[in-house]
Formats: structure tokens, C-alpha cells, sequence
């Protein structure tokens, strides 16, 4: 690991300005970051701490949705009795990923920021546009088989690994935000994340020093909801595929659905396609594959990962014959 | 069995003591942002600019260590405290050897910086028995055998006994069918909640027996 400064930061407006310094980084839970320093993908100068800063409260809404604090951990979101009942399929989300050691330190902020698992991020030996910008994507012609099919560029066609963003995605949340001076906003989570275009090492829409304070989410929409995730082993493994769906329906139709996939993409992959196909569908396996024939229309497989196209029709089929009690 | 325990315990244990007792007071420096060591705490390490001071509590006891702002909980509690019964396995979070509770929750302590938790307080596996006493959860794991080469073992107890708190607290799983219940400690439910601690040796099926053992009342 290389040397840092380490500062604990006290109140937000000095942790933003900190963090605004060349080569500073927020660090809160640190499950992934400290991994990464420890193998010098990540070396920040200066380190600030922000787990003293006052955003660990899970608090209602006016609109009655729920504001979640940067700090709150995964553990204490996906244990929280409002979630569990309005939210379940965040509950569902979380707890599919990581271990519980893991959920007790990260924390809702670090979860939608943690960086990709492609294993030519982690091979400091090999090309990787995202961890050395220009040096070449080696996942192109590589071991690919975890790595997206959605929206990428050949310039870099990592995965985005959250489990926790693709439930928050599919419940429209909001992600808000304070900048080093001061001015606050608030960003959909769906803009959040950056196509890697050319610039795979710039993953998200945030300014130098600018830290996540919450994350907003609105009412629940009607609807039952799901989250199903595929991977290679039963627990404690990132997606190849999953699936949160949101689906309001009358004994024959449905009425609204919402469908957000993960591990096809470099961000929580919301398909309007898939929404589209599905609004006054019936409820039948035709009308769930044309959905997953909707939402894959523009994938791209790069060999070792092919498999992912039909298995993201077959797992969004297989959730929605689940959400609706069909089929 | 009992008895191999028994010679590891006491050998921690007198190790840690000696650790604990090695030690002379630092004059900290007007550098570092150093603090000052409560009465009774021991001291580790010098204090200097590059240098943080951190007060952990581990298994009752204070100590302020002028540590490395790179060093991992994990190295502090084996490398300077002499607490080596935590282990080492990947150092990246994935394996469990390393599990530790901090302010009563299970955490890797590899993927921890130690100045991150000045001022918290730690139990590791030397601090779950009472003097010559296993913790029940121990006790259940010599019962029923729940280990082989027991590089593990000390992750996956640390890990147990939080888990059951966890549990107790109606927390939820991946393996809960309806997350907004209370779901009862069947062995998916086990499984799922013990997936961040691997065992080379395979030896799962007793480990979740142990860990049953203890969540029905045991014997211990």
C-alpha cells in the first residue's frame, strides 16, 4: 500500500473540501477501497474519513418515501423493518450480495461507488483503460464471461457489480449530493454512472470533492417486487445476471411493470424496452420473452460472455412468472 | 481435543500478556495528532508525524498504538498487539479467517484500517472465553468436531457468535423467503449467514451442527 495522509473528517463542508485535493478520496467503509490500495490499483495521497460525518439516519419522507443516509450500512438498510416491508426487493438486493461481514462495514454510498471486479482491473500486469487510461482493454479479446453486454465500449466493457444500485435503479431513486462549495443537488440514480465511451476510468457524473449525503427513495410503486440474482455459487458471489422487477397486474394483464437488470452493463441496466413490451401484456410466457427479447434487442456478446443474452431473457422471464404468480 | 484447545488458549493468552506488559510510555510528539493515553492504557509504537495514534479497546483492554495509517486492524491486533489469534488468509475480504466483532457486529479485519476504529471496541477469539471457560460457541465447536486444521476456526466462531446476535435481532437473510418476517434458523438459513467464512478442510456440516448446537440452548 502507498503511503496516505489520513484525516478524519468532522463536519462535511471541510471533508468535501479535503477530498477536493489532488489525489484525495472519501473513504467510508472501505471494503473495496482498502483492497484496491492494497494492491495499488487505488493509491490516494490523502485519505479522508468520513464515518464521523451525521449520515447514518434512515428518515421518512414528506412524500412518504425514505431518505438513506450516505453512512447507513447495508446490514442496518436491508434490517430495516420499513424497507423489509415497503422496499423488499432493496432488502432482497442487498442481502444477495457481499457476506455479512462485508454489509455490517459497507455502506449505501460506498455500495453505489464501488468499482468494477473486472479481473483485468484487479492484473495490474495487463492493459485496462479504466485503472490506466490508454494503455488498451484487455477484456476484449480476454476471460470476459463476467463482463457486460450492454452499452459498453471497446474501449471498456466492465461490469458494474452492485446488487443494492440495480433494486435502487428499478425504485427510481434519487442520489443527493454535496459539492466542495457548498451547493447541494440531486442526480436520478439512473444518471449517475457514465458510459465508458473513451473515458472508462471516469465512472460517474460527480465533481472532484463532491460526496453523497443520501439516497431518496419515492413512494413504492404498486406492485409486488423481486429480485433474483444468478451466479456461480449459491452465496457470496457478484452476478453473471439479475433481475429486480416491479409488477402491479389484474388476473390477466399487466398493469406497470418495472425492470432493472445487473451484470449486463456498466450501470444498473433499467430497460424501458422490457417495460415497454410488458405494460397491458398478458400474463403469459410469450409476453415475458418478448420482453427479454425487448430488452436484449441491442446486446453484444464478446465471446466468453454470449451466454449472458440468453440467460438474461431467461432469468427475466423466469422473475416475472415469479413477481405475478404466472406461468 | 479439549486438551490441544486448552494448550492454545493458554499459550494466547500469556502470550498477549507478555505483549500487554512489554511496554514503555511514549512521549508524543506535538506532531502527531497524538492523544493522550488514558491512565492504566498500554502504550505501542513512537509517535511521529507520520505516525496516528489509535486507542483500540480489545477484550476489555485499552491500548494506544502510534501506528501506520496503513496498517489494517487485522495487522495491529496480530503484529502489535500479539493477538494472533485472528488469521491471515487472503487479506482481501473474502475468506473470513480475519473475522473479528467490533461494537458488537462481525467484520473482516483485513479490509479495516486500524486508525478507522480508534476509539471502538474489539473482541477477538481470545476474548470470548472467561479464563479457563469456553464460550458456549467454542465448547459446541470441540462438541461436535468442527474443524480440521482449524486455520479457520477462530473467523468462523467470531463469526457465529455475531451471526446469532444478528439473527436474535430479526435480521433478515438472503435465504428469507418473506423478508419482512422474522425467519426462523433453519440450515439454509445458517448456511447463507456463514457464507463469509470458507473452510478449506470442508469440515461445513459439523460447524453448522455446532453452530445449531448453540442456537437451540446446547449444552454449554
Amino acid at each position: 500500500m502507498k503511503p496516505f495522509r489520513y484525516e478524519k473528517a468532522s463536519a462535511i463542508a471541510s471533508a468535501c473540501t479535503s477530498a477536493a485535493q489532488p489525489a484525495a478520496k472519501f473513504i467510508a467503509g472501505g471494503t473495496n477501497l482498502i483492497d484496491l490500495m492494497k494492491l495499488q490499483i487505488e493509491t490516494p495521497a490523502h485519505l479522508v474519513d468520513i464515518n464521523a460525518l451525521p449520515l447514518r439516519e434512515i428518515e421518512e419522507t414528506p412524500e412518504h418515501g425514505l431518505r438513506v443516509g450516505a453512512l447507513v450500512s447495508n446490514s442496518a438498510l436491508a434490517a430495516d423493518m420499513r424497507v423489509r416491508q415497503r422496499y423488499p426487493l432493496l432488502s432482497q438486493a442487498i442481502l444477495a450480495g457481499a457476506s455479512g461481514q462485508l454489509r455490517n462495514k459497507a455502506t449505501t454510498g460506498g455500495n453505489l461507488l464501488q468499482r468494477t471486479r473486472c479481473p483485468y482491473f484487479y492484473d495490474t500486469t495487463k492493459p485496462c483503460n479504466k485503472r490506466e487510461p490508454g494503455s488498451g482493454c484487455s477484456a476484449l479479446r480476454g476471460l470476459n464471461r463476467m463482463n457486460a453486454v450492454l452499452d459498453v465500449s471497446d474501449n471498456c466493457i466492465a461490469a458494474h457489480p452492485s446488487d443494492m444500485a440495480v433494486a435502487m435503479t428499478a425504485l427510481d431513486a434519487r442520489v443527493e449530493t454535496v459539492a466542495r462549495d457548498g451547493a447541494t443537488r440531486t442526480i436520478p440514480i439512473d444518471t449517475l454512472y457514465r458510459a465508458p465511451g473513451d473515458t472508462p476510468n471516469i465512472e460517474t457524473v460527480l465533481a472532484l470533492g463532491e460526496l453523497i449525503r443520501s439516497v431518496v427513495l419515492p413512494p413504492p410503486p404498486p406492485g409486488r417486487q423481486l429480485y433474483r440474482k444468478v451466479r456461480d455459487r449459491a452465496s457470496y458471489a457478484f452476478a453473471l445476471v439479475s433481475v429486480a422487477a416491479i409488477v402491479a397486474h389484474d388476473s390477466n394483464h399487466v398493469r406497470s411493470a418495472r425492470v432493472a437488470f445487473g451484470g449486463l452493463s456498466y450501470k444498473p441496466w433499467r430497460s424501458a424496452d422490457a417495460e415497454g413490451a410488458l405494460s397491458g401484456a398478458t400474463l403469459t410466457r410469450a409476453s415475458y420473452d418478448a420482453a427479454g427479447t425487448a430488452a436484449l434487442k441491442n446486446a453484444h456478446g464478446y465471446g466468453h460472455n454470449d451466454f449472458k443474452i440468453p440467460l438474461a431473457r431467461r432469468t427475466l422471464r423466469a422473475t416475472l412468472a415469479d413477481v405475478t404468480g404466472s406461468i | 481435543m479439549d486438551r490441544i484447545l486448552q494448550l492454545l488458549s493458554d499459550l494466547s493468552r500469556r502470550r498477549f500478556l507478555e505483549t500487554a506488559g512489554a511496554t514503555g510510555l511514549v512521549l508524543a510528539s506535538p506532531l502527531a495528532r497524538a492523544q493522550t493515553p488514558p491512565e492504566g492504557a498500554s502504550v505501542h509504537g513512537e509517535a511521529s508525524p507520520e505516525n496516528e495514534m489509535v486507542t483500540l479497546t480489545v477484550n476489555g483492554t485499552q491500548h494506544t498504538l502510534a501506528l501506520d495509517p496503513r496498517t489494517t486492524l487485522l495487522d495491529a491486533l496480530r503484529e502489535h498487539l500479539g493477538l494472533t489469534g485472528s488469521k491471515k488468509g487472503c487479506d482481501q475480504g473474502q475468506c473470513g479467517a480475519c473475522t473479528v466483532i467490533v461494537n458488537g457486529q462481525r467484520i473482516n479485519s483485513c479490509l479495516a484500517l486500524a486508525a478507522m476504529h480508534s476509539g471502538d471496541e474489539i473482541t477477538t477469539i481470545e476474548g470470548l472465553a472467561h479464563g479457563d471457560e469456553l464460550h458456549p460457541m467454542q465448547a459446541a465447536f470441540v462438541r461436535h468436531d468442527g474443524l480440521q486444521c482449524g486455520y479457520c476456526t477462530p473467523g468462523q466462531i467470531c463469526s457465529s457468535v455475531a451471526m446469532l446476535a444478528e439473527h436474535k435481532a430479526g435480521w433478515p437473510s438472503y435465504a428469507t423467503a418473506d423478508v419482512a418476517t422474522h425467519p426462523a434458523l433453519t440450515h439454509a438459513e445458517i448456511a447463507e449467514r456463514m457464507s463469509g467464512n470458507i473452510c478449506r478442510c470442508s469440515a461445513y456440516a459439523n460447524i453448522v451442527a455446532a453452530i445449531r448446537d448453540v442456537a437451540d440452548g446446547g449444552r454449554a
